[in-house]
């Protein structure tokens, strides 16, 4: 329902004075205004602040507390106000949104509080205006963090009945928790410093023995070596296999970057006990040994700080490629410019472009080593060109690009959240929108079925359940559907039509054939509500053979196909259906255009028999006269016309 | 020997590329060509539009309304529109919620081009009273001759098969994918032969005023329709 833009449903109607001429069909009676309130000013005390507004503007949005009658619970027949024991402040941002349609995220309320309030005056926090939208969802976010740090704290209090192996990955992950782990925790941590150490040492050469050259440490001590070696990758094994075992998911742990890690590291050793003094491949082998230093990174599981270092560049990738290209486009330039400025000078260094690639590179992050420096004039003006734009290159932009990398990162974070954030909000407000779409054809049944339960007789007192407002919408939409002799149906009855006409086996002609009769009949064939105030039920009855109705008190149009499916839908209309009601198929040359069911009421059919050759007279019968006369005449013009018989529902 | 040469024309090099800036920032102080590739150039600020109505007293007197609706009403148009003036997008959308399955702003821009009966482009709470003024509570006559004046969308006089086929598309398109018979191509076609029948006496292709209000008010449901939203308000 345009529940924001009430205000201008009479204008609306007003204007659907414009399809009047147009349509072919009488229009359905509007709903009456029964209660004419005039506009009263409802006085709403929250804590004792007084707000007041009008009564129209809080019966914008039936489906909130404000809205809806859940308020007289809140009433106070003394003073005459709706009193509400609530925070006020909060309350302004509520009733605002009744006023403008758009309800405000105020920032310096907490946000629990907040979302209370929301829920108690019945209101969904998706539709918070875009203007809010996101610091809303942030702080939401934040709180919901801090609960969960909470319930860490509660996660690392030992549940009485965990299993051994839960135990042992709790140990794991958490290792304050018992000393056993934190023995393990340490004694790990040593073994990887120890392993580390050990590789470094290797190379250093140690003191000259009588052979001239110093050999590096570890030549001299290859057994101390190989042993210490040895402990650490056995330490590093059992360890992973001890992990590996407590995991809970094992197959999500051995794709963890840390078990990559692991496996990296103790790899080399193995692979190298396996060939062990194979000449062919022992540059392989030196090659292996370098992953040996990846145990190292063993120790971001004991350093918090080291992990949130390689999240920033993980996240921080794209900027600092887009850096990398750029210089290397200045790069290429100052070489080539370099290569061919120094071209003519004799032995000189810059032999080729790629040669030239590391000056402009040692020169622009103003290193200057000076192993490569230009002769000609033309490679040191050049030269000199390129250190100043180094300078400026590398160093200028590099707060600039920090900045930047905050600010694009965090917007590139908030689009992305926004679009994560976006499919919910648009789902749960589409949900809203096709419930109001729904909730036209849902209150066609509904009133359906009210009449026929108001003309059998049972004085229901009962109102209708939607707002006059919602009634007022309907019976605009309702016209619209008289003026184009077209019904409104939800997305699968439309499907399902669709698919029906595609395969449809009749030969069915096209509607430009049968064309005067399809908007007359489908559209007078809905003739359902109760003409009575009208003198003369007039339907243009452009064709004889036009299917029309007396007083039908309740007409479903259905589909025969395989299995009704609108049935289920009118289902309720079948409480009072006589078992041996016909519903006929009116085709026209082999087109099936609709049934029609009549539900006919305790009064038995008057003719059923002869309805069916009944001449067009008969409609101008009864209005007046009958409490109802349920049948439906179809009146058989000449050949052509097959009237189907098929049983009740 | 080679060198000087090679000198010489490193020098050279120099001495072209430093003449090629130098030309283009002459041509760039000229004004001949332009570096940045969006002009910026500072766009008017398009002061609000803010429009106040005549007095309650000049309404009442133009208007079939009294005191107490027209309250309401502008009451209602102030709070959509807190300028004063509705322009022909805020008209779409407001008309496009009241239905939700179709696309409504093929007809709003007809409506809008109804209601703004001085054509400025917007339609002030004058234009809109006015109009309500005439559909709540005015004669079938006028309400006729309102129903006309949408139809004729060049304001000609005469309603041709075009014009009506433009409202008919625009009304159909209201109604949306999922109606139940499905909406074929040919239906607005369709229903617009059935109006011209209907109203179009002397066959000769369009309605004029008074052939459409003759034959509204030979036809019952229309004339019947026309009260139907008298007690809107």
């Amino acid at each position: 329902m345009a529940t924001g833009v009430a205000a201008w449903l009479p204008f609306a109607r007003a204007a659907a004075i414009g399809w009047m001429p147009v349509a072919n069909c009488p229009m359905p009676n509007a709903p009456g205004d029964n209660s004419k309130r005039q506009d009263e000013l409802i006085i709403l005390n929250i804590s004792g602040r007084r707000f007041q507004t009008w009564r129209t503007t809080l019966d914008r949005y039936p489906d909130t507390l404000l809205g809806s009658t859940e308020k007289d619970f809140f009433y106070n027949e003394e003073t005459k106000e709706y009193f509400f024991d609530r925070d006020p402040d909060a309350f302004r941002s509520i009733l605002n949104f009744y006023r403008t349609g758009k309800l405000h995220y105020p920032r310096h309320e907490c946000i629990s509080a907040y979302d209370e309030e929301l829920t108690f005056f019945g209101i969904i926090p998706e539709i918070i205006g875009d203007c809010c939208y996101e610091e809303y969802k942030d702080r939401k976010r934040e709180n919901l963090e801090r609960l969960q740090d909470d319930q860490e704290e509660i996660k690392d209090m030992k549940l009485p009945n965990m299993s051994f192996r839960e135990t042992m990955w709790r140990a794991f992950e958490n290792p304050h928790t018992s000393t056993m782990a934190l023995v393990f925790y340490y004694v790990t941590g040593f073994f990887i410093a120890i392993s580390v150490i050990t590789n470094v040492v290797e190379t250093v050469p140690c003191g000259s023995t009588f052979n001239q050259k110093d050999m590096p440490c570890g030549e001299r001590y290859t057994v101390a070596f190989f042993c210490i070696d040895t402990a650490c990758v056995m330490i590093f094994t059992v360890e992973y296999l001890l992990r590996l075992f407590a995991a809970p998911s094992r197959y999500r742990f051995m794709r963890s970057v840390m078990s990559i890690i692991d496996v990296v590291a103790i790899l080399p050793y193995y692979i190298g006990l396996v060939m062990t003094n194979n000449e062919d491949v022992s540059g392989a082998f030196v090659t292996l040994r370098v992953f040996r230093v990846f145990r190292i990174f063993k120790f971001s599981r004991h350093s918090q700080g080291l992990r949130i270092l390689g999240y920033t560049l993980k996240s921080c990738a794209s900027e600092l490629g887009f850096l990398l290209f750029s210089l290397t486009m200045a790069i290429i330039i100052f070489a080539t410019v370099m290569f061919y400025a120094e071209k003519g000078s004799s032995s000189t260094k810059f032999t080729s472009i790629p040669a030239s690639f590391w000056y402009t590179i040692v020169t622009m992050t103003t290193l200057g080593y000076g192993d490569m420096v230009p002769k000609t004039i033309a490679g040191k003006i050049f030269g000199s060109i390129c250190s100043l734009s180094g300078v400026l290159v590398i160093a200028l932009p590099v707060p600039v690009i920090v900045s930047n990398f905050s600010r694009i990162y965090h917007q590139n974070q908030r689009a992305d959240k926004r679009r994560a954030q976006k499919k919910t909000r648009m789902a749960r407000i589409r949900i809203a929108k096709s419930g109001s779409a729904n909730a036209f054809l849902q209150s066609k049944r509904n009133g359906m079925l009210s009449e026929l339960l108001e003309l059998t007789g049972k004085d229901e007192e009962e109102q209708k359940s939607m707002s006059l407002l919602e009634s007022q919408h309907h019976h605009l939409l309702h016209c619209l559907e008289k003026t184009t002799a077209h019904e409104f149906v939800d997305e699968q009855m439309y499907e399902q039509n669709f698919l029906e006409m595609a395969l449809q086996t009749f030969p069915s002609h096209s509607p430009s054939t049968a064309s005067h009769d399809s908007p007359a009949v489908t559209c007078c064939s809905r003739k359902e509500r109760r003409n009575t105030p009208l003198p003369s039920a007039d339907l243009p009855p452009p064709h004889p053979s036009s299917a029309h109705q007396s007083t039908l008190q309740e007409l479903s149009t259905i589909r025969i196909h395989c299995g009704d499916p609108l049935l289920h839908s009118t289902s309720r209309s079948n409480l009072n259906m006589k078992p041996d009601d016909s519903c006929r198929i009116n085709s026209k040359s082999g087109r099936i255009t609709t049934a029609i069911i009549s539900l006919p009421t305790p009064p038995a059919l008057p003719s059923d028999g002869d309805g069916l050759h009944r001449p067009p007279k008969r409609r101008s019968h009864p209005p007046t006269g009958h409490p109802v006369a349920p049948s439906i005449q179809t009146t058989a013009s000449s050949a052509g016309i097959n009237i189907v018989k098929v049983s009740a529902l | 020997m080679l060198n000087s040469i090679w000198e010489t024309e490193g020098l050279q090099t120099v001495g072209i590329v430093v003449l090629v800036f130098a030309s283009i920032k002459l041509l760039h102080l000229l004004g001949l060509i332009s570096f940045s590739e969006d002009s910026v150039e500072d766009e008017l600020e398009l002061s609000t539009v803010r429009h106040r109505p005549e007095g309650l007293e000049q309404l009442e007197a133009q208007t079939r309304f009294s005191r107490k609706e027209l309250q309401i009403l502008y009451r209602g148009f102030k709070n959509e529109c807190p300028s004063g003036v509705v322009n022909e997008e805020t008209f779409k959308d407001i008309y496009s919620q009241f239905f939700p399955q179709g696309d409504a702003s093929t007809y709003a821009h007809f409506l809008f081009n109804a209601f703004d009966t001085d054509h400025n482009g917007s339609v002030s709470f004058e234009d809109f009273v006015m109009g309500l003024s005439i559909l709540l509570r005015g004669t079938v006559q006028e309400k006729l001759i309102w129903a006309f004046n949408l139809y004729d969308i060049n304001k000609d006089g005469y309603i041709s098969k075009e014009e009506m086929l433009d409202i008919m598309k625009a009304i159909y398109d209201m109604m949306g994918k999922c109606t139940y018979p499905v909406l074929k191509e040919e239906t607005p076609r369709q229903h617009v032969e059935i109006f011209f029948q209907k109203m179009d006496k002397n066959k000769d292709g369009v309605v004029t005023i008074d052939e459409f209000i003759d034959s509204c008010q030979n036809d019952e449901n229309i004339m019947r329709s026309m009260h139907l939203f008298e007690n809107v308000l």
